[in-house]
């Protein structure tokens, strides 16, 4: 066990160091001019000539990378342009909003948060739930609606449910406030009724996805030799269902939630830019069409740590509840 | 006697396993086949038999020992070296399921030697294809078929003419009937016989049912765990088995048992190959063994006048014919 | 086990097997004859496989239908706007003119912009996913079939694939690839904008298919029809394309139907953000997105491209569910 957490966990500090390469690579190194897009509309040549001089980027693009690697580690002195003394998560600085892209994460993140971990809870629950319950009831009424709801989903588009939320709860029935973040220590009420529509829009595409994975995982399992001769055992239903099947089915379902973080943070992307919510997704979006490219980066390489760890804890709760992963 | 097409010299074949020692699953094996016979390797599943009718035909590289055929050393060619030979020597495979390309038509499964290696034959693709088909019993108008519409022995007889495509003068046949029903068993044997005999094929036949063989192969070799333990012409084996070993696999045909004497039940499980026992290596297995049986290793040589060889220090006696030589160690 | 006491010795090829179990008239069937003939007796399929004609067929004969309807896509109609820009009558302007209505502010004709986004859509959903397909394939075929040290490293490569947030990576590569290229002011040529989606779909999209190929390859590595190709002098590209491929159509085929419905939403997505397509090319993401400002005063804009993409996803995902049943009977929906 304690090699298999060992090699995973160089194997995640890898892809981080390949993440960052890639990232800097990208934005700071290709051929091209990174400045001029960050630089609002009339700026003097001898601005530009400044900007680049501060952001290093007439050092050699090793010794570039080098900066951006200690500064995220240990920190690092930027130019007192850029705010002096950078701590240690030091992602850079952002001109066009003249922070340090860190301060800006420790702002925006909350909304995200609040956003997301709800909504995961939630689709969780009502997609795991679904599938499974229709899986037992196969081909009842229950279980084609569940099908229906599952495909349906599937085929949605975030935005344009969000939409339809909106303009139903929010525009018609006038049921819910305009989309808004209030921090949840200060009002929970207002907390949860700012972002209740949010939750719905994520909840609902994703419980569909989940609903449909997890059925025909159920339905696999159910087939199985194993769930037969418990029943041939004189175990009862329930007990068979509760603790021989869905132990077994639930096993693959987390694999594909943890490589699933991914797209649920595309999804708040997309969340908070319909309802305008001020969150990591929406300032990220706000950076790129601002040319924030500090920012841009920042988010990126973010992103990547939540993705990578997600699948770190994945693959040990896996490795808990399934042996047989750990001779790999 | 002519030269071998085929001669084998110690021949071994080692597989890495992970943590853990090398397995030997061929250790040392020797066999030589004349133009025009057909040689059955027989033993237990397990035994190697099947890996060395792989080094045979070069699908596996062997870690040791010498493959020479016509005279020439083929044990390490590579490559193109390789092509020609691939003509020479074809393999027939045992599984009639797994051995056919599900997706493609049977014209172009047997097609496929020519595709690759670019012959045209006179007369066209097509024309040569469905003459192998007719060679081997089918109905040269199912070229367009695919295999999942064959029966296991029609199959089995797709194989054989895929084999054939490149005129070999060689063909390793391996358990090429085991996968079928007893009745289609005997009609695919006749099938390589009348083959061996028209066009002058050689063949090594690896087999564990020893009925198989003794319809087929002139000259027979028995292995066990690696290693081949008895070699012989057909009669003499089937007549008067020397080893205790072959003695024990015939007695388990009833049809082919030593008249009267009953069956020789073999007690233990065969050693497994990652940790062979010393000395002889059928010995843990064997009535028949002393001390010496497990210091020192017994060589594969012919006793006797005959062609006959074994690897034993307490053979059994040979049959009537030679009733002089007769073994020093205590039978049964 | 023993031959029968009774062996014929005449080398004549005895016909007295029995025959192959097959009725006669299947015979000659291929497996991918049989799959098709299930697919055609699968009434969802057919449904499913009509509308993706039809969109296709739309998307095809776009210009035609510009030409029977009267009215280009970029073409304005101010008059048909009131003073605040909102268009005038009933829900969106709908009117035998107008048959969805027309845009707020813009003046554009609804209808007509729908048939060239479909236009947009497909192109780039097919272009990604075939482009994923071929990469997705030869990956797989390698990693799978040449094992070693070869797998090691592209099976890391797929796991550095897969660990990459994919939305947050497009969001911010597509405009910083543009930038490289282009100005910050500059036009960009929608040309530019579809290939730079395109390479990013193919970047981040080929790891689903390669894994799939490969757990394929690696099944099939090892069974003895490969072996005869081997024996008979086969080389590597003989293995790879006419023995091994043969038998992947059905994963390529199943993976690529599942592929086209997302790479339509990805790249829905991506425009929605406004890092996908740009004005003035149709597009449905760019039309949700700007129909969001406008659900207030003008709700029935944001339903045409909202219900459209849904329809064009649905089928896809419909369609590729009943192909994947057909080509793989054991799987059940």
């Amino acid at each position: 066990m304690f090699r298999f957490v060992v090699k995973r966990l160089l194997s995640a500090v890898l892809v981080l160091f390949a993440v960052t390469m890639l990232s800097f690579l990208m934005f700071f190194a290709l051929p091209g001019d990174p400045v001029s897009g960050m630089c609002p509309k009339n700026c003097t040549a001898e601005r530009l000539e400044r900007v680049r001089v501060e952001l290093g980027l007439r050092e050699p693009k090793l010794v570039q990378y080098a900066g951006y690697v200690k500064g995220i580690f240990v920190g690092r002195d930027l130019g007192t342009a850029q705010g002096g003394h950078c701590d240690a998560p030091c992602l850079g600085f952002s001109y066009v909003r003249s922070e340090a892209v860190t301060d800006t994460f420790k702002r925006v993140l909350p909304v995200t948060l609040s956003i997301v971990i709800p909504a995961a809870v939630l689709w969780l629950v009502l997609g795991v739930g679904l599938g499974m319950i229709s899986a037992l009831r196969r081909g009842t009424l229950l279980d084609r609606l569940a099908v229906g709801f599952a495909l349906t989903g599937a085929s949605l588009q975030l935005y344009f449910v969000g939409a339809v939320l909106l303009l139903v709860f929010t525009y018609t029935l006038r049921w819910i406030p305009v989309p808004h973040y209030t921090p949840l220590l200060e009002d929970p009420l207002d907390w949860a009724s700012g972002l209740v529509l949010a939750w719905m829009a994520l909840a609902f595409l994703f419980s569909a996805i989940y609903a449909r994975l997890s059925r025909a995982q159920m339905l696999e399992t159910l087939s199985e030799d194993f769930v037969r001769t418990a029943r041939a055992k004189g175990l009862s239903s329930w007990q068979v269902h509760g603790r021989h099947a869905l132990r077994a089915a639930i096993t693959p379902l987390v694999t594909i939630a943890g490589l699933d973080v991914g797209s649920a943070l595309g999804g708040t992307f997309i969340t908070e830019t319909t309802f305008g919510l001020q969150g990591l997704g929406r300032t990220t979006v706000d950076a790129v069409h601002g040319g924030d490219l500090p920012t841009v980066m920042g988010t990126v390489i973010l992103a990547s740590v939540f993705v990578v760890v997600a699948n770190i804890v994945v693959d040990l709760l896996y490795a808990v509840i399934d042996p047989r992963v750990r001779l790999r | 006697m002519t030269s071998p097409l085929l001669k084998v010299e110690g021949l071994t074949k080692e597989f890495a396993v992970r943590g853990g020692p090398p397995v030997q699953a061929v250790s040392g094996v020797d066999l030589s086949v004349a133009p025009g016979e057909a040689v059955g390797l027989v033993g237990e599943s397990g035994c190697g038999k099947t890996t060395t009718g792989r080094m045979l035909v070069r699908l596996l590289e062997p870690t040791a020992g010498s493959i020479t055929f016509d005279g020439r050393d083929i044990t390490h060619l590579r490559g193109r070296a390789l092509r020609p030979l691939r003509r020479d020597i074809q393999i027939v495979f045992q599984d009639p399921y797994g051995s056919l390309n599900p997706r493609h038509t049977v014209g172009s499964i047997v097609a496929m030697p020519l595709e690759v290696n670019g012959i045209k034959p006179p007369g066209g693709t097509r024309r040569r294809v469905q003459e192998l088909l007719e060679l081997v019993g089918l109905n040269p108008e199912h070229y367009n078929r695919y295999p999942h519409e064959f029966s296991g022995g029609q199959r089995q007889r797709i194989g054989i003419a895929r084999a054939l495509a490149l005129n070999p003068r060689l063909i390793v046949a391996d358990e090429p009937v085991s996968a079928l029903d007893v009745s289609v068993q005997a009609q695919v044997v006749n099938l390589l016989r009348g083959l061996q005999r028209d066009l002058g094929l050689t063949f090594v036949l690896i087999a564990h049912d020893l009925a198989v063989v003794r319809h087929f192969c002139q000259r027979v070799a028995v292995m066990y765990l690696g290693k081949v333990v008895e070699s012989g012409d057909r009669e003499d084996i089937y007549a008067a088995p020397r080893h205790p070993y072959t003695r024990a696999l015939l007695s388990a045909v009833p049809e082919l048992g030593e008249g009267g004497q009953g069956r020789i039940r073999l007690t233990g499980e065969v050693p497994a190959p990652t940790d062979p026992p010393s000395g002889c290596r059928f010995r843990t297995r064997c009535w028949k063994a002393q001390e010496i049986c497990a210091s020192a290793e017994p060589e594969l040589v012919p006793r006797g006048g005959s062609r006959q060889a074994v690897a034993c220090h307490f053979p059994e006696p040979e049959s009537a014919h030679a009733e002089g030589e007769a073994a020093h160690g205590a039978a049964g | 086990m023993a031959l029968p006491a009774e062996v014929d010795l005449n080398p004549a090829p005895p016909p007295a097997e029995p025959a192959a179990p097959v009725a006669p008239e299947v015979a000659g069937r291929s497996p991918s004859r049989l799959a098709w003939a299930r697919l055609k007796k699968d009434r969802v399929a057919v449904v499913s496989a009509a509308v993706i004609v039809l969109m296709l067929v739309i998307a095809l004969g776009a210009p035609l239908i510009e030409w029977a309807y009267g009215i280009g896509p970029y073409d304005d109609f101010k008059a048909r706007l009131d003073r605040f820009g909102m268009p005038l009558g009933y829900a969106g302007g709908i009117d035998g003119d107008h048959w969805f209505g027309v845009e707020p502010h813009l003046g554009r004709d609804i209808f007509i912009r729908l048939v060239y986004g479909m236009r947009t859509s497909l192109l780039i959903a097919t272009a990604a996913a075939t482009l994923t397909s071929v990469i997705g394939v030869l990956v797989g075929l390698a990693a799978g079939f040449l094992g070693r040290w070869v797998d090691a490293i592209l099976g890391w490569v797929m796991d550095f694939a897969l660990a990459m947030p994919f939305m947050v990576f497009a969001l911010a590569v597509v405009p910083t690839v543009a930038l490289r290229f282009y100005g910050p002011r500059d036009d960009i040529p929608p040309l530019f904008r579809g290939v730079v989606l395109v390479g990013i779909f193919a970047v981040f999209g080929w790891t689903g298919t390669a894994r799939l190929v490969r757990g394929q390859v690696i099944s099939l590595r090892e069974r003895e029809f490969i072996e005869a190709a081997r024996a008979a002098g086969a080389g590597l590209g003989h293995m790879l394309f006419k023995q091994l491929l043969p038998n992947l159509w059905a994963p390529i085929l199943i993976s690529f139907s599942l592929a086209l419905p997302s790479y339509v939403t990805a790249e829905a997505a991506l425009s929605f953000l406004d890092v996908g397509m740009v004005e003035p090319v149709p597009d449905f993401g760019r039309m949700i997105n700007k129909s969001i400002n406008y659900l207030q005063s003008d709700p029935a804009y944001v339903f045409f491209p909202g219900i459209t993409i849904f329809v064009m996803v649905l089928a896809f995902n419909l369609f590729g569910d009943a192909l994947r049943d057909a080509l793989d009977p054991r799987s059940s929906r």
